[in-house]
């Protein structure tokens, strides 16, 4: 008789109302802890930041109150990360553009392309192991065992997936038209990639590169015994071949030391590396929605 | 484009930019095959470091749980169970947390824009560095979880999983935190798939008079099953190599327990608590031991690809 308006009795209407507050109970379940971790972080980490902590060394950890600052290990960051850049990038890029441009998609394409995606998979502390083996033990550069040298190859070995696969995928969206338009006015294949192509795949592979890149620098497994850590300043170029301190390291060490004053250390470089990492990922996905708006008018 | 671009191929050009053509080809193919490069080379090296470990003790490395450098004895059972245990069980309460959410955001409950912030808020998560969360679960997490712990002992203390008082760091903070970092992974990857699920399925479901929820369970769900599904066997390989989080909060104990209230090991937490200070057939036993981690994740990401390649949605 009714049969046309809604019943809130009706068993699967009882059912749908149920399984929709499942749902909002099971994404507010996911999301409080989220959004309190990321304000903790940020409030408990910020309110530990002083200009002297980025001028000075840490002090060892001990009974004096003052911890110090963070200077060698902010340093050692830019530095570690610049170096798995240095290495990365220029392979990644090379052999993304290999796979997207010259690759037919033939036996040994796909065998890169599902070594990428492997390698992608390998756990962070296997790269430090790999690296340990083959450089920290061999002491292979130089005589030097501990380097930051090492640590910034095993950085590279986590970031060269990312950096061939947003090269690779970025190629591809790039329309064929433009690459018959520039082999048909007579340029080579590599005048056309490096002139044509790259240049309007630029922002895609840069964002992915740049994801890569923060990525990196908050990794941790392959540094602790490919880098280790050290207390004092970095002077000069002789440094890279000795123990280098990250801020990651710094916040593994100092959670794990029983003074309140390293502790505290460890909030403000955490503050530090987590505000620029998300700094980074909002800005790329602001210029990624930006970009996606004026290719569309 | 290929045979298109033959037409190019014998075409006359002057000398040398024909030879930077070649070469610039062949750096670029010498430069992807470094990816198959390094990993025959991490497996290699691994395996040929762990090779004194592996005669010495043979397979009875993954059943014995004696780790004793003094006595030069090694198993890496604890460190094993640990690495599952964690895993598994973290992947159990991150599935239904991360679908449930997936739909919510797929759903139209609440307004797109609303969706749409949760979703990218949820995938900026994924970028927090694990060290940052392990130092977070040290200071937040494990002081607000203690209470709880002693209730789940003096209730369920029955139960072999709760059968021994909770001690400060735990496997069960490590399951924990390791679900904060699931979390974006599953949640951002379910959403991904059901969103390609086509509308078409959605409106002839209703079409049919299937309500919202028999739509998404009957129709939805299973079209997306195996993008979810891949999804969680990559957050099953991220967990089984989760370091640093899990190494600062599961209390790095090698007594074995069945208990997730007592302090335990998982292989990657090993290597970071050890590698450092190793030496002598300790170090072979570690690589082993990575090893061992090293063919888990392999097995585990190689099926998640192919699972995607084999029931990747076709409509």
């Amino acid at each position: 008789m009714n049969s046309l308006y809604y019943q809130k009795r009706l068993s699967r209407n009882i059912g749908d109302k149920f399984f929709t507050s499942l749902s909002i109970i099971c994404a507010l379940m996911a999301i409080l802890p989220l959004i309190f971790l990321v304000t903790y972080i940020l409030y408990k980490g910020g309110s530990q930041i002083t200009p002297e902590l980025f001028i000075l060394e840490p002090n060892p950890p001990g009974d004096d109150l003052d911890a110090g600052g963070i200077n060698p290990a902010l340093i050692g960051t830019l530095i570690i990360t610049t170096i798995a850049s240095i290495i990365a990038i220029p392979v990644g890029v090379g052999g993304g553009i290999y796979l997207a441009e010259y690759s037919n998609g033939g036996a040994f394409s796909r065998f890169i392309r599902f070594g990428v995606n492997v390698l992608a998979g390998v756990p962070s502390i296997i790269a430090g192991v790999f690296i340990y083996a083959l450089i920290v033990s061999t002491k292979i550069l130089f005589g030097s065992m501990y380097s930051g040298l090492a640590g910034g190859m095993a950085l590279s070995i986590l970031m060269l997936p990312t950096v061939i696969k947003t090269t690779d995928e970025g190629l591809k969206l790039v329309p064929n038209e433009l690459r018959y338009a520039s082999l048909g006015v007579g340029a080579s294949m590599y005048t056309t990639i490096l002139k044509v192509t790259l240049p309007s795949a630029f922002r895609s592979i840069a964002t992915g590169v740049v994801l890569g890149i923060a990525r990196a620098a908050g990794e941790t497994a392959p540094l602790i015994f490919t880098a280790l850590f050290s207390y004092y300043y970095i002077t000069g170029f002789g440094d890279l071949f000795y123990e280098m301190g990250s801020l990651a390291v710094l916040i593994y060490n100092f959670a794990l030391e029983p003074y309140d004053a390293q502790n505290k250390l460890a909030w403000a470089a955490s503050f530090i590396l987590v505000l620029s990492i998300l700094s980074v990922n909002i800005c790329s996905r602001i210029l990624a929605a930006f970009t996606e708006k004026t290719k569309r008018v | 484009m290929e045979e298109k671009l033959t037409l190019f191929k014998n075409r006359k050009r002057f000398g040398i930019e024909k030879n930077i053509d070649i070469i610039f080809k062949n750096t670029a193919l010498v430069l992807s095959s470094f990816v198959a490069i390094i990993l025959l080379g991490i497996i290699l090296v691994v395996f040929f470091q762990s090779l004194e470990s592996f005669s010495r003790y043979g397979l009875k490395f993954l059943v014995t749980s004696e780790w004793n450098p003094v006595k030069d004895e090694y198993g890496a059972f604890t460190a094993i169970y640990g690495t599952l245990v964690t895993s598994f069980l973290s992947l159990l309460i991150t599935i239904p947390l991360g679908v449930g959410t997936a739909i919510f955001i797929t759903e139209d409950f609440v307004p797109k824009v609303v969706r749409e912030i949760i979703g990218s808020f949820v995938e900026l998560l994924a970028a927090i560095p694990s060290v940052v969360l392990g130092l977070w679960a040290i200071f937040v997490m494990e002081p607000f979880f203690r209470a709880f712990f002693v209730f789940l002992h003096n209730f369920f203390g029955w139960i072999p999983l709760f059968s021994t008082e909770p001690t400060g760091r735990n496997s069960f903070l490590a399951i924990l935190i390791l679900v904060v970092m699931l979390l974006p992974i599953v949640t951002s990857i379910a959403r991904d798939s059901l969103n390609q699920v086509p509308k078409k399925l959605r409106n002839a479901a209703y079409g049919i008079g299937a309500s919202r929820w028999k739509t998404i369970f009957s129709v939805i769900l299973p079209a997306a099953l195996s993008g979810i599904m891949a999804g969680v066997l990559l957050a099953l390989g991220r967990a089984m190599g989760e370091t640093m989080a899990v190494t600062m909060i599961i209390g790095n104990s090698n007594a074995f327990s069945w208990s997730l209230l007592s302090p335990g090991y998982t292989i990657s937490s090993m290597l970071a608590n050890q590698f450092g200070e190793a030496d002598g057939s300790q170090v072979s036993s570690l690589f082993y031991a990575a090893f061992v981690l090293m063919i888990l994740s392999l097995v585990v990401n190689i099926f998640a690809q192919w699972l995607v390649k084999k029931f990747s949605l076709k409509y």
